[in-house]
């Protein structure tokens, strides 16, 4: 029978179908970071059980971290006992870590990739919900609660019960200018944040066989936003390449390779497998896209007036109102006619060496407007190894921008870098619910080129338009 | 985990939709490395005024409501972050059930609540219970109508009841066969897991996990 990529993975994984209707799933990289796992671990502790795979583990530390000149000493002393606490956890367990000061420190779903931990054709999971992420190379990756963290690790296993299938293709190229984050920030603006909700997506067609590995990143890091489990890219030459060209440890060598290679090619969906949903999007019309809302389903093409009460399917008039009260803006205002505070470059979603090339493209011989605090934040140590070989900090620096060290930053804001109550925000990241990056703060979601050229102006301008 | 059985209690509304886990548990909260002290945190930047104070304008924090062990709310509950710190913080304050609309049918329908969310209350006891837009609508209705407005939900037969001043009104809705044995037995599931250790151990001797192993 015809199977799609996600069955081909699933039955892969399957130990034993359960009496109960769930399947027991092999899991085969289980990545962890500081906060969502010391409680995990103190549960086995309790119970006096032990990690079963600590080689299928890996560590680092990412939400707490400063990516300023203090990051090696962490003031806060709560943030400093929860990276203290998975420090004393990986080294009682047995697990690879790295943690601050390491050179392959870095955002837990940027160094996944980068050290050929996630390579095709596996279960990988990690307690956060941007694990979808690492879907982008054909491989089944999803956000677990701490309870399944300690499952995970006592049993290297979940329980789980198959979720639906939702094919999203997208026809066409896109315009010049217009990029994976705007790919997906459409789609939720059509399906909503529960939209794929039970589902797992694969994202298909013209348009995402042409991105980038780092850009096809950047849609599955969203997918949770579209309320689906996890989002899911065929394997191909470019995902090949990108396994290839640069120094993956983790990634399997010789005649590992070879099978390996010769099971990944096989794992793309037959031709005539079918879906629970599918939904086509012409790439050729999507926008440069900009949040103006609490919900990351609010969000519109940047040269749209910001939506009236009764405009925004899926949300009710009063949802509407609070959003515009809480993010300060009038119905029918144009998305540039605010002032911008901040901009923000970097997160699991828009960190990468390719993010960073397309902002200083943008930045190269501008400065920022003068009220504007801009801050380039790389994903990993190596992302900014790499940058900097480049020379893309010299261009940021030039520009006016901050040149921070690696971390999640300000996308969350349980770090140093935050936005004060009403700060306006032009951000590369995820989530632009209420407070997500400082209590009050006010964000707006969009792609690093439509941040640095924000960034320059002051404000938003149509990137497609603006030299 | 206990056991769920039985619940009866006041019900409270959240008149909103698409409640995010930031929202549940703001990120100051995560830092703990602990598993208790959650409960006042609860909806914290609108539960409490920038001062620290209880925020009058919420409507959970209504004299009416401080008793209250289930919630009613809209649709997409629980979405964004998969922090079970959201689910630890209801738990912790006194909340037993939650219920939200569903909405379309079939292939189309969209749960009432994000999917990590529903999972990480089915592992700390916390029922959360579908009902349709039509449903949840009513249940809004009479709680608005009527101060101390008590439910009851019976996980084994699976039906919502409210007892308002005028009679009882019963609600059936579909719950995970799986879960429910779990919450009703109260059951630990790395120890059902583990069960099945011989199975893991057999599926191990011929899964290749691609993994290329590197000397720490």
């Amino acid at each position: 029978m015809a199977k799609t990529l996600f069955e081909k993975i699933w039955d892969r994984h399957v130990v034993r179908e359960l009496p109960d209707g769930t399947s027991l799933i092999y899991i085969d990289r289980h990545l962890v970071h500081e906060v969502t796992s010391p409680q995990a671990f103190e549960g086995l502790r309790l119970t006096g059980r032990k990690v079963r795979h600590p080689e299928l583990t890996f560590s680092t530390m990412d939400h707490n971290v400063p990516t300023d000149e203090s990051r090696l000493t962490i003031k806060d002393p709560v943030s400093k006992a929860q990276v203290e606490a998975l420090e004393k956890n990986c080294g009682d367990f047995g697990i690879t870590l790295y943690g601050i000061g390491d050179d392959h420190q870095g955002i837990v779903h940027v160094i996944g990739p980068e050290m050929g931990i996630t390579v095709p054709g596996l279960t990988v999971v990690c307690g956060d919900s941007h694990t979808s992420t690492h879907g982008a190379f054909g491989t089944l990756a999803f956000g677990i609660g701490t309870s399944e963290v300690e499952h995970v690790l006592a049993t290297q296993t979940l329980r789980q019960k198959k979720p639906k299938t939702f094919k999203v293709e997208y026809t066409g190229q896109l315009q010049p200018h217009v990029h994976s984050k705007d790919m997906v920030l459409k789609l939720i603006g059509m399906i909503g944040t529960a939209g794929g909700t039970g589902s797992v997506f694969e994202f298909c067609g013209e348009a995402v066989e042409s991105l980038s590995m780092e850009a096809r990143m950047t849609i599955c890091n969203m997918s949770i936003e579209g309320g689906a489990k996890a989002g899911l890219i065929a394997p191909d030459q470019t995902t090949f390449d990108y396994i290839l060209a640069e120094d993956r440890p983790f990634a399997p060598k010789g005649a590992a390779l070879d099978k390996a290679m010769a099971e990944w090619k096989a794992l793309p969906t037959d031709p005539g497998a079918s879906f629970d949903r599918t939904l086509t999007i012409d790439a050729s019309q999507i926008a440069p896209q900009v949040s103006w809302g609490t919900s990351p389903g609010m969000v519109i093409d940047v040269d749209q007036p910001v939506p009236g009460l009764n405009d925004v399917p899926g949300y009710s008039a009063a949802d509407v109102q609070k959003a515009l009260d809480y993010m300060g803006l009038k119905a029918g205002q144009s998305m540039s006619d605010s002032d911008l505070d901040i901009v923000f470059i970097g997160s699991c979603t828009n960190s990468r060496i390719e993010d960073l090339r397309r902002a200083a493209k943008m930045l190269d011989g501008k400065k920022k407007a003068d009220h504007v605090r801009l801050m380039v934040v790389p994903g990993s140590q190596q992302v900014r190894k790499q940058a900097e070989e480049e020379g893309l900090d010299e261009v940021f620096k030039s520009a006016g921008a901050e040149w921070r060290w690696a971390g999640c930053s300000m996308c969350l804001a349980m770090n140093p870098d935050k936005l004060s109550p009403q700060e306006r925000c032009a951000s590369t990241s995820n989530r632009n619910f209420e407070g997500r990056q400082g209590a009050g703060g006010r964000t707006h979601l969009v792609s690093p080129e439509m941040a640095a050229a924000a960034a320059v102006e002051g404000r938003f301008v149509d990137i497609r338009n603006w030299n | 985990m206990e056991a769920f059985t039985t619940h009866r209690g006041i019900l409270a509304p959240l008149d909103r939709a698409n409640v995010d886990t930031d929202q549940i548990i703001p990120k100051q909260f995560l830092k703990s490395i602990k598993r208790t002290g959650f409960g006042p945190s609860a909806f914290f930047d609108w539960r409490y005024t920038l001062e620290g104070k209880p925020n009058p304008e919420f409507e959970l924090n209504e004299p009416r409501y401080e008793q209250r062990s289930l919630l009613v709310t809209r649709n997409n509950f629980g979405c964004g972050s998969s922090r079970e710190h959201a689910v630890w913080s209801l738990a912790q304050d006194g909340y037993k059930v939650i219920i939200a609309p569903y909405r379309g049918e079939g292939n189309d329908r969209v749960p009432g609540f994000a999917d990590i969310f529903k999972n990480n209350c089915s592992k700390n006891g916390v029922v959360t219970v579908e009902l349709s837009e039509e449903e949840v609508e009513e249940i809004f209705q009479a709680v608005y109508g009527e101060e101390g407005l008590e439910a009851s939900l019976d996980l084994e037969a699976q039906v919502l009841t409210l007892h308002t001043s005028a009679g009882e009104t019963t609600f059936s809705f579909e719950y995970d066969p799986s879960v429910k044995n779990k919450l009703l037995l109260g059951l630990d599931d790395i120890e059902e897991s583990l069960q099945y250790l011989d199975d893991i151990t057999g599926f191990e001797t011929s899964h290749d996990t691609y993994i290329h192993p590197v000397e720490a």
